[in-house]
């Protein structure tokens, strides 16, 4: 083979390669703008100010949990327990919102709560080394029997919640839910992006036997992502909490981890792990609201959502393995 | 007279393979090797690592097809070749040394897997037990047909791999290193076995790089060296000396030369490990590695090289060892630990245990010392990474459009030179190698030994585990063997003398004990 040969293969490869990467960094935006345009078209009521709020409002909650997962992804883990961690956070938050005096301290019980469960997760994962899918499959079913446990299995309420500006309130016209959701996705971007810790986690997800053998403590940094997504699903409850004024251990949050799962899958995250961004995450959390609203809007039957979100969700798996397959490695 | 040299006065040969060349892209695996096997006999087959032996199997059992020119005939006829199948049906069988048995089936099913008798399309389960039954009389060995794989040793295993083989009628059976794994009387019931199929006419070529094996069990030994054929010595003509130089003996002028350092009896001992063993294959292994010195850890494929390297870099679980660096006792349970005190492990296979493929060329340069590196609060300093990388990228020449590209972009010796460049940024004292110039390029060969060079002349500590002997003649100032999880002695060069591959080769197969 002459020199000149390999050149132009080259070539090819590093065009083809280009135009691969120019894909994966555009991620879904161009899917999300093509479904907001086709809803716009079918009911002009969807690109209103008032409707975008609510879209935004409602993704809040997906999003802040999805930015948990999008940490315990990045690893090559899962986090099923965070809808029933959001839960229990829930009840804790209004429980505690009824303590005379002491009722803002619901907030920071909520996320403490969050974190403790998160943490139990991690220490499973990290140190006693069982699979986080078994570990996570786990605690989805205890803490939600402690979820339940907590107001004795009825719904709890406190119509004058201390907090229940986060839930209905806005600041400069933007709902808290969504100034929130928003600021846990810049810090986890700078976190991800632009500390040690961030690199390490990229690092673990990519190749963890060479991450290990680089000096890096796996097991901290495991440890770590486990109690973030924790402690975002207890943030998770407290906003639930402060949006309805009430909690109930059965019902609220049930299959929250799923949709948080979809949102990270449809950022373009790696499910092996090691590949994958949090603006992705807030791409693919907004893709989520915007079908779901859009839908309902179009007056598509409730049953006719869940099978359209459902084959989004396995399109969006299929979109994973191309990209995997577009970084194959030579 | 042998049954064997009966066959050899009557008429074909059971095997006759010509003029095999195997050539992958720009690397010739084998070049011209002719191998002729009578009925009844065995055949051993030895060679250093790499010398071509697994290549030339995967030939003969259709797992990789010869190159144009080269035949393979069985009874004198050409057979089809790069076809397993056809190779299987015209009776030959490889027992490979891992083995390919599914341990939650039962040895019949095992038996006769994939060829499993039928009636009326279902599995006939007594026959297959039955015929199972024979063939396993017919070994002599004690286990039940109906037992499941999962409960069997080893040995057993290995022995339920050759009943699968003659239950399809093979004729020739490769075994490739069968001993390796088994205790001393599982050895002695295989060679049992192996009598009993010689007595049955079948040819067996045996690779083993153990010598009292080979004088045991051979009719007729062939080696290979460098990928081709070098000579083959008849059972009366056996003789250690002259199989190691025939395993050896090669030209040694072309390759890398250094000026040895002198051997100094003055120079620090940098690290000083005391019996170190594993609890399974390494048994109290002790050495000296001093300051400035280039010490190669030579040794068989399997004989516990990198596991005693890993070992001293943390990254498994010791059962007992103790390690001094400079004079000092120190504890190491992890390679964090190492690392912090000074001792650096470049592994073996940079693409499972070394580089991070999705990051970029500076991430994983900078990978082991972020947390050095980092500002105020945990941030990262990116101008530190892109200056260590750009620093990296020109001492090292790794050729590469940028030091953000992906480091799966990178070929195999860049690749190499970027985590020597993350193990260097360490400032290690204690710099373990392994393997550091496999899949790597000639070009990128030489600058990485020139570099092993002038990491040795600034006092650094280097203990080198290669596999191929001119590398550890041309770079190492001293050799250690190792053999079955112990070290089995010192090559040391003396007087001028350089070292000498014979007595490496002697050492680690065994041979400078006949």
């Amino acid at each position: 083979m002459t020199d000149r040969t390999t050149t132009s293969v080259d070539q090819a490869a590093v065009r083809s390669r280009r135009l691969r990467t120019t894909f994966a960094a555009l991620g879904m935006l161009p899917v999300l703008v093509l479904l907001a345009a086709g809803f716009q078209f079918i009911n002009p009521r969807f690109l209103t100010e008032t409707n975008l709020l609510i879209v935004t409002q409602q993704s809040s909650i997906n999003i802040v949990l999805a930015a948990g997962m999008t940490f315990v992804i990045l690893t090559g883990g899962i986090d099923l327990s965070v809808g029933s961690i959001l839960a229990a956070s829930a009840m804790v938050a209004v429980l505690v919102s009824l303590v005379p005096d002491w009722g803002l301290l619901g907030v920071p019980a909520a996320i403490l709560v969050g974190l403790g469960f998160g943490l139990v997760n991690g220490l499973l994962v990290a140190y006693i080394r069982l699979p986080p899918f078994i570990v996570t499959l786990g605690s989805l079913t205890a803490v939600r029997g402690i979820a339940r446990l907590l107001g004795q299995d009825t719904t709890v309420f406190n119509s004058d919640l201390p907090f229940d500006f986060i839930g209905n309130g806005s600041l400069f016209g933007i709902p808290w839910l969504v100034v929130i959701a928003l600021s846990v996705v810049v810090l986890s971007w700078l976190v991800l992006k632009r500390t040690v810790l961030g690199t390490w986690i990229y690092a673990v997800g990519g190749n963890a036997e060479a991450a290990r053998l680089t000096g890096i403590k796996v097991p901290l940094v495991l440890l770590f992502v486990y109690g973030v997504s924790g402690l975002l699903a207890g943030l998770g409850g407290a906003m639930s909490a402060a949006r309805l004024y009430a909690a109930n251990g059965l019902q609220l949050g049930q299959s929250y981890e799923l949709d948080a799962i979809a949102a990270v899958i449809l950022g373009g995250t790696s499910f092996v792990g090691g590949v994958g961004s949090i603006w992705g995450t807030l791409i693919g959390g907004l893709i989520i609201a915007v079908l779901s609203n859009g839908l309902i809007l179009a007056g598509v039957s409730d049953i006719w959502q869940y099978i359209i979100k459902g084959l989004v969700i396995i399109v969006a798996v299929a979109l994973d393995r191309y990209r995997l397959q577009a970084g194959a490695r030579t | 007279m042998s049954a064997a040299a009966q066959k050899r006065a009557s008429g074909h040969p059971v095997l006759e393979m010509r003029h095999i060349s195997k050539t992958f892209g720009a690397i010739r695996a084998l070049q011209d090797v002719s191998l002729t096997v009578q009925a009844g006999e065995l055949h051993a087959l030895m060679g250093e690592n790499g010398a071509g032996k697994s290549t030339l199997m995967k030939v003969l059992s259709g797992a990789y097809r010869p190159d144009a020119g080269g035949e393979i005939l069985i009874d004198g006829v050409p057979a089809a070749t790069g076809d397993p199948i056809k190779a299987r049906a015209a009776g030959i069988a490889v027992i490979y040394q891992e083995l390919s048995l599914a341990p939650n089936l039962t040895v019949a099913q095992n038996i006769f897997l994939g060829n499993e008798p039928r009636r009326f399309g279902i599995v006939d389960r007594d026959q297959c037990n039955r015929r199972a039954n024979e063939i396993i009389a017919r070994l002599g060995v004690s286990f039940s047909a109906r037992a499941l794989v999962s409960s069997l040793s080893l040995g057993e295993r290995q022995l339920v791999e050759i009943a699968r083989a003659l239950s399809t009628n093979a004729r020739i059976i490769v075994m490739d290193e069968p001993t390796t794994s088994l205790t001393s009387r599982e050895t002695d019931s295989l060679f049992e076995v192996i009598a009993t199929l010689k007595a049955h006419g079948i040819a067996i070529i045996y690779i083993s790089h153990r010598m009292e094996e080979v004088y045991q069990l051979a009719d007729r030994v062939s080696v290979l060296r460098d990928s081709g054929y070098v000579g083959t010595l008849e059972r009366a003509d056996l003789n250690a000396s002259r199989l190691v130089s025939m395993m050896v003996g090669r030209d040694l002028s072309a390759f890398y030369k250094k000026d040895h350092r002198p051997p100094d009896a003055k120079r620090a001992i940098a690290l000083s490990v005391r019996g170190m063993s594993d609890g399974r294959l390494l048994k109290n292994c002790s050495f000296d590695l001093h300051k400035g010195e280039v010490l190669a850890l030579a040794g068989l494929v399997g004989s516990g090289r990198t596991e005693l390297a890993r070992l001293i870099f943390g990254a498994d679980r010791r059962s007992a060892g103790t390690l001094e660096l400079d004079g000092k006792p120190i504890s190491i349970g992890s390679p964090r630990e190492a690392l912090d005190a000074g001792i650096a492990y470049l592994t073996e296979d940079r693409k499972e245990l070394g580089l991070f493929l999705d990051m970029s060329i500076s991430d994983n340069i900078s990978m082991g010392v972020l947390a050095r590196d980092a500002r105020t609060g945990g941030l990262r300093d990116f101008g530190a990474a892109d200056r260590r990388a750009a620093k990296a990228i020109a001492d090292l020449s790794i050729r590469t459009r940028s030091a953000q590209a992906n480091a799966g972009s990178l070929s195999g010796g860049n690749q190499q030179k970027v985590l020597l460049a993350r193990l260097l940024e360490t400032e290690p004292k204690v710099v373990i190698l392994d393997e550091p110039t496999r899949g790597v390029d000639v070009g990128a060969k030489s600058e990485i030994y020139r570099l092993i060079d002038n990491l040795a002349n600034r006092g650094i500590a280097i203990l080198m585990i290669s596999s191929e002997l001119p590398e550890v003649i041309g770079v190492a100032d001293r050799v250690l063997v190792m053999r079955d999880g112990s070290i089995a002695g010192e090559v040391t060069a003396s007087g001028g003398e350089p070292l000498r591959q014979e007595a490496i080769m002697e050492l680690a197969t065994g041979a400078a004990q006949e």
